[in-house]
């Protein structure tokens, strides 16, 4: 099927052609055509953002939330450099995206035009792929092959940069039909050797441990079923990156919570102590391993992973497995039920005794307060208050994440959006704008920081335009906690600009954008607070005043191994003030 | 942190890619990106009807790393085939330089004596230059660089290493 039109219309009709229902973008001179055909269809639905990296996280809350790929529309030069933010983020934390971006007139291209810049340079190093297109009779192509490279394989952001002579010219479309990248093929099933190795091993384990992560989620929800499945099977322990949180249930006793720098402290020792591990869609990142000569020295690691390159890259893996996660899954289960493999049950029951000694540790508990809300409460409150519901969870970077992470249970993948591998303040209210697009009558929450929050705020005004009732959950303690964490325990608590000053009215800030301000200050109030922002149906800021100075424990400090965490209260000051050592404070 | 190891090895590797605007942008960004080592690259379209070209690149780091490059490599979109030359066996690499030698008297003399051991060719010569033409393995060209050094080297330009495996397979 191939038929004459502008390139403008081409993007139009490829959009359509890969099923694409949002848009995320914003307009400017290199992309007028294209918005003059959005203009002129009612296929595709555009939401306007306020930042173009607000149109790239948004983009990654609805890609994640939902498992299709996120589409951005940005403009040349600014529009392009704004979205680099959202592009990296996406990279890292393995998001498929495609991000459109108009550039200047062909003949213009390295001339300095205005609003020129390279873009395909400029985002070479963050995207998985990216094009210019010269020539309108390539322009289909490219844009399919693009959602192709973005959704398949280890997914990622792709940008296609399309300069405005070529959405203007006439040329030929051909749809999605047939198209497939010349050379690349990702490898989805794992090699059968390696899987029979790997089961005799997960078999003939003693102390075994599950460490998964966010391959599981991006791999769809077959393979979060196949995990369940296998874990059970087994009986064997498990716990997950911050990435992979929801692919198992937090609220199944075989479920360690999250492992890593601020992972419980059974996660971490049974990483420490484990015969085998089993790590299935991860890869083995910094905030993971701590130390990594010291990083559970005794085991045997099975790593399965779409990407060879995550092989062997921090951790020397005893067996690898490159392929998609839920058909390596698929093929251990058979496998395992073939042979009726039996687990070690003596072992078994050993290792779990000494899982419930770690447990009994209690890691993440704090001492309640009856005159300040203590974050983890509020968290907890939130978690206790909206699990019954059709719940999805943004967050921001920085304390509140990680109690977040540790304090709400996620007992479905897909509902839980947090920037991992990149770290990007700000993520988590544009977030919270894509996913409540994609789920229009979901509860969407982004348990936020009130610094983090302030970096996308403008999006609210997003969120009052298309009514989009999202629920901003900001963890107030004036500070840049995180920041003023690693002060405490690394710059003798001198707190250089991490204290929020001068910061805005939440409550009127709310209403100025349209929406509802809320504000919370004592423990007694915040059930009924938290209550009355889940029945409110417009875009709601909660302003949760909690305890300023709360840290967030357990933490294994930079440079430590996953047996030396600090516990938070067994901690005394001084002992807080040497807790990372002088090679541990390069490290970030 | 990565876990310290000196047991650095040197490898030829061969890239297969689609030679399309920004594919060596993509490969020698992910090198200097990831800060991997370059040592020599050599790029020049070589299958014309299919656009193919081939890039080979020498390169100095721990076998940890070199693993590494060869899987980054093979990430890119455009590349089709990473073969490691130095891992798979015997094969042929080989350099040309152009050397540029000034003197008069008994230099000259010197430099022509040395260039007939060494093969290298006089392809451009006055009454107190000469330009070899030399083709070998790194370490002959450099060998004969040194050589040169004391005699009257002024200029020197080397094309990298070309590099293809022995045998009558394909890579």
């Amino acid at each position: 099927m191939s038929r004459q039109m502008t390139g403008a219309q081409m993007v139009m009709e490829a959009l359509a052609d890969q099923n694409v229902e949002h848009i995320f973008g914003y307009p400017g001179g290199a992309v007028l055509p294209i918005y003059d055909e959005i203009f002129q269809q009612d296929k595709v639905e555009h939401i306007l953002v306020r930042h173009e990296q607000g149109a790239t996280h948004a983009a990654e809350g609805y890609a994640r939330s939902t498992g299709k790929v996120g589409v951005v529309l940005v403009t040349s030069g600014p529009g392009a450099t704004n979205a680099v933010t959202g592009l990296t983020d996406a990279l890292m934390d393995s998001i498929p995206m495609v991000c459109i971006s108009g550039q200047v007139a062909t003949h213009l291209i390295g001339n300095d035009a205005f609003q020129e810049c390279d873009t395909v340079g400029i985002t070479r190093p963050c995207t998985k792929h990216n094009y210019l297109v010269k020539d309108v009779n390539d322009l289909a192509r490219v844009l399919h092959e693009a959602f192709v490279v973005a959704s398949s394989g280890r997914p990622g952001p792709v940008v296609v940069d399309i300069p405005k002579d070529i959405q203007f010219a006439t040329g030929t479309y051909q749809g999605p039909s047939n198209i497939s990248h010349k050379t690349y093929r990702p490898r989805l099933k794992g090699d059968e050797e390696s899987i029979r190795h790997a089961v005799d091993v997960i078999a003939n384990a003693k102390r075994p441990i599950f460490y998964t992560g966010g391959g599981v989620i991006n791999s769809g929800t077959v393979a979060s079923q196949l995990l369940r499945q296998f874990v059970q099977l087994t009986g064997y322990p498990i716990t997950s990156t911050l990435m992979g949180l929801g692919a198992y249930p937090a609220s199944d006793p075989q479920f360690l919570g999250m492992l890593g720098m601020h992972g419980t402290y059974e996660a971490n020792m049974c990483m420490h102590d484990c015969d085998v591990m089993i790590n299935i869609g991860a890869r083995f990142d910094d905030r993971i391993t701590g130390r990594l000569d010291a990083f559970s020295p005794n085991s045997t690691k099975i790593h399965v992973d779409i990407d060879p390159s995550s092989i062997n890259k921090n951790i020397k893996a005893d067996i690898p497995i490159i392929g998609d996660v839920a058909y390596v899954l698929e093929d251990m289960l058979r496998i395992w039920q073939a042979r009726s493999a039996q687990v070690d049950h003596d072992a078994l029951e050993q290792w779990w005794q000494q899982i419930k000694g770690w447990r009994a540790k209690d890691c993440l508990g704090y001492k309640k307060r009856d005159d300040v809300i203590m974050p983890q409460h509020a968290i907890q409150r939130l978690y206790e208050l909206t699990k019954d519901k059709d719940t999805y969870i943004s967050t921001e970077v920085g304390q509140h994440q990680m109690w977040a992470a540790q304090f709400y249970k996620f007992d479905e993948p897909n509902r839980w959006m947090t920037s991992g591998g990149l770290g990007t303040m700000g993520y988590g209210l544009p977030a919270a704008v894509g996913i409540q697009v994609a789920h229009p009558n979901s509860l969407v929450i982004d348990i936020a920081g009130e610094a983090s929050v302030q970096m996308t705020m403008q999006e609210m005004s997003t969120a009052a335009q298309y009514n989009l009732p999202i629920k901003i959950f900001i963890l107030n303690n004036e500070y840049m906690g995180m920041v003023r964490q690693w002060q405490q325990l690394l710059h003798g608590a001198r707190y250089s600009s991490s204290y929020s000053e001068a910061l805005p009215d939440f409550v009127k800030l709310a209403e100025a954008y349209g929406g509802v301000g809320i504000r919370a200050e004592k423990p007694d109030e915040l059930d009924d607070a938290i209550m009355e922002m889940i029945g409110n149906d417009k875009p709601v800021l909660f302003d949760c005043c909690v305890h300023k100075v709360a840290n967030c424990f357990p933490m294994i400090p930079s440079g430590a191994a996953h047996n030396e965490m600090l516990l938070g209260d067994d901690e005394n000051d001084t002992e807080l003030d040497n807790a990372i050592s002088e090679e541990g404070k390069v490290l970030v | 942190m990565s876990i310290k190891d000196d047991n650095k090895e040197q490898h030829t590797i061969s890239i297969l890619v689609d030679n399309e605007p920004g594919v060596l942008a993509r490969v020698i960004g992910l090198f200097s990106g990831r800060g991997y080592n370059i040592d020599s690259l050599t790029v020049t379209e070589t299958e014309h009807d299919i656009h193919l070209s081939r890039i080979t690149i020498v390169t100095t780091a721990t076998p940890m790393i070199i693993e590494q490059i060869k899987r980054q490599l093979e990430r890119l979109v455009p590349v089709h085939r990473v073969t490691d030359l130095t891992t798979i066996g015997a094969s042929l690499e080989r350099e040309l330089a152009l050397i540029k030698v000034t003197g008069t008297g008994e230099f000259r003399v010197e430099a022509l004596r040395l260039a007939e051991a060494f093969r290298a060719h006089v392809v451009d010569a006055s009454i107190e230059h000469f330009v070899f033409e030399i083709t070998g393995r790194i370490s002959k060209i450099e060998q004969f660089i040194s050589l040169m050094q004391p005699i009257g080297l002024v200029e020197v330009a080397r094309t990298g290493v070309a590099a293809i495996s022995r045998g009558k397979d394909r890579m």
